[in-house]
């Protein structure tokens, strides 16, 4: 048995219901008409392939159905932590122990707020 | 606009007269495979409850929730992976995804109930998708129930980690169906359609050594 836990969910499932969806916080380009080829082939097709910590797009595909992200070390396979599409990991490449519980949170608080704002208008 | 797009959805009965023969997603199944009896040796029986009304209902669970108040007389589950019932116990809401929810009601309802959310719901952004046609219930109960769950999902079926009132999406043999746990030894299984055969037969063949007795 091999767990991840889905933070919609809120609980640990069995690897089988999972699929990998490749590199995480890539955010496309604001205005794709304005980029170079070069720009939009990166956001296309070039991923990082880090030794050590990595963050990556992981769906709950027979689950909720929700995509979220893992922060997962590429030479160990150990998964330091699952967290929300929006939200900020704690484990990065400069802090592998993690940073302070309270700094990520206030920024997840922030970027919440901003999502929330740019949904106003979807909200009938 | 805000005329329009209340009226912008196109209900229609699915299964206007109860006369029309419908088949269960199983008749295949029971033709072929059939139905071993149940007996005094049966420590597990399946029973399907076919011909059910499920609805999927998609939106924010604020909203939501209201309106099933309003219409149903009973909330949605405000935890994940978890059900609510109404006082007889035959309707349920289940918590599928943070903004999904699977609504099941006795046969034939489930036009009239989806009628009557759309009016309460008005202007709100919101899915009601009925998924009838698409998928059955099956039960399974009995001493030996949770071992045969043992022998076909990942899941943990212990009374700890699945107490009466849970409901999850999961693994099930080589298919996937949701399991809902609404009594002690009662166990419920909402397959597709196109799984059905597959996990029928499974699960006679992994209650076999329970003699397992199908009620008809
Ligand atoms: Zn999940």
């Amino acid at each position: 048995m091999f767990l991840i836990y889905c933070p919609y969910c809120e609980e640990h499932r069995e690897e089988e219901e999972f699929h990998p969806k490749g590199q995480a916080h890539i955010a496309r380009p604001a205005d794709p008409e304005a980029c170079s080829d070069k720009e939009w082939g990166d956001y296309l097709f070039f991923r990082d392939n880090p030794r050590g910590i990595h963050h990556e797009l992981w769906v709950h595909a027979v689950g909720c159905r929700k995509f979220f992200n893992v922060t997962r070390n590429t030479v160990s396979y150990e998964i330091l932590e699952s967290y929300r599409v929006g939200e900020q990991p704690r484990f990065t490449a400069e802090h592998p122990e993690g940073r302070p519980v309270e700094t990520v949170a206030a920024e997840n608080v922030t970027a919440k707020a901003e999502v929330v704002e740019r949904q106003e208008g979807v909200k009938a | 606009m805000s005329e329009q797009t209340a009226t912008w959805f196109n209900l229609y009965d699915a299964r206007p007269e109860a006369e029309v023969p419908a088949e269960s997603p199983l008749a295949w199944s029971y033709h072929r495979t059939g139905r071993p009896a149940v007996s005094q040796k049966s420590r597990v029986v399946l029973r399907e409850r076919a011909m059910l009304g499920h609805l999927i209902l998609r939106g924010g669970a604020i909203v939501l929730d209201e309106a099933v108040r309003q219409v149903l007389g009973f909330g949605l589950p405000g935890r994940p992976n978890t059900l609510t019932h109404d006082d007889g116990g035959e309707r349920s809401i289940q918590w599928l995804s943070p903004d999904e929810w699977l609504v099941i009601v006795p046969g034939g309802e489930e036009f009239v109930l989806e009628g009557r959310l759309r009016e309460a719901l008005g202007d709100a952004h919101y899915a009601i998708v009925n998924v009838s046609g698409g998928q059955t219930l099956i039960e399974i109960e009995g001493e030996m129930a949770r071992e045969l769950l043992m022998k076909s999902t990942p899941y943990d079926v212990h009374p700890d980690a699945f107490p009466v009132g849970k409901g999850v999406t999961t693994v099930f043999a080589k298919a996937n169906l949701i399991l809902r746990r609404p009594g002690e030894e009662r166990w419920e299984l909402v397959l597709r359609r196109s799984f059905a055969d597959y996990c029928y037969r499974w699960i006679l063949d992994a209650g076999a050594a329970y003699t397992i007795g199908v009620e008809s």
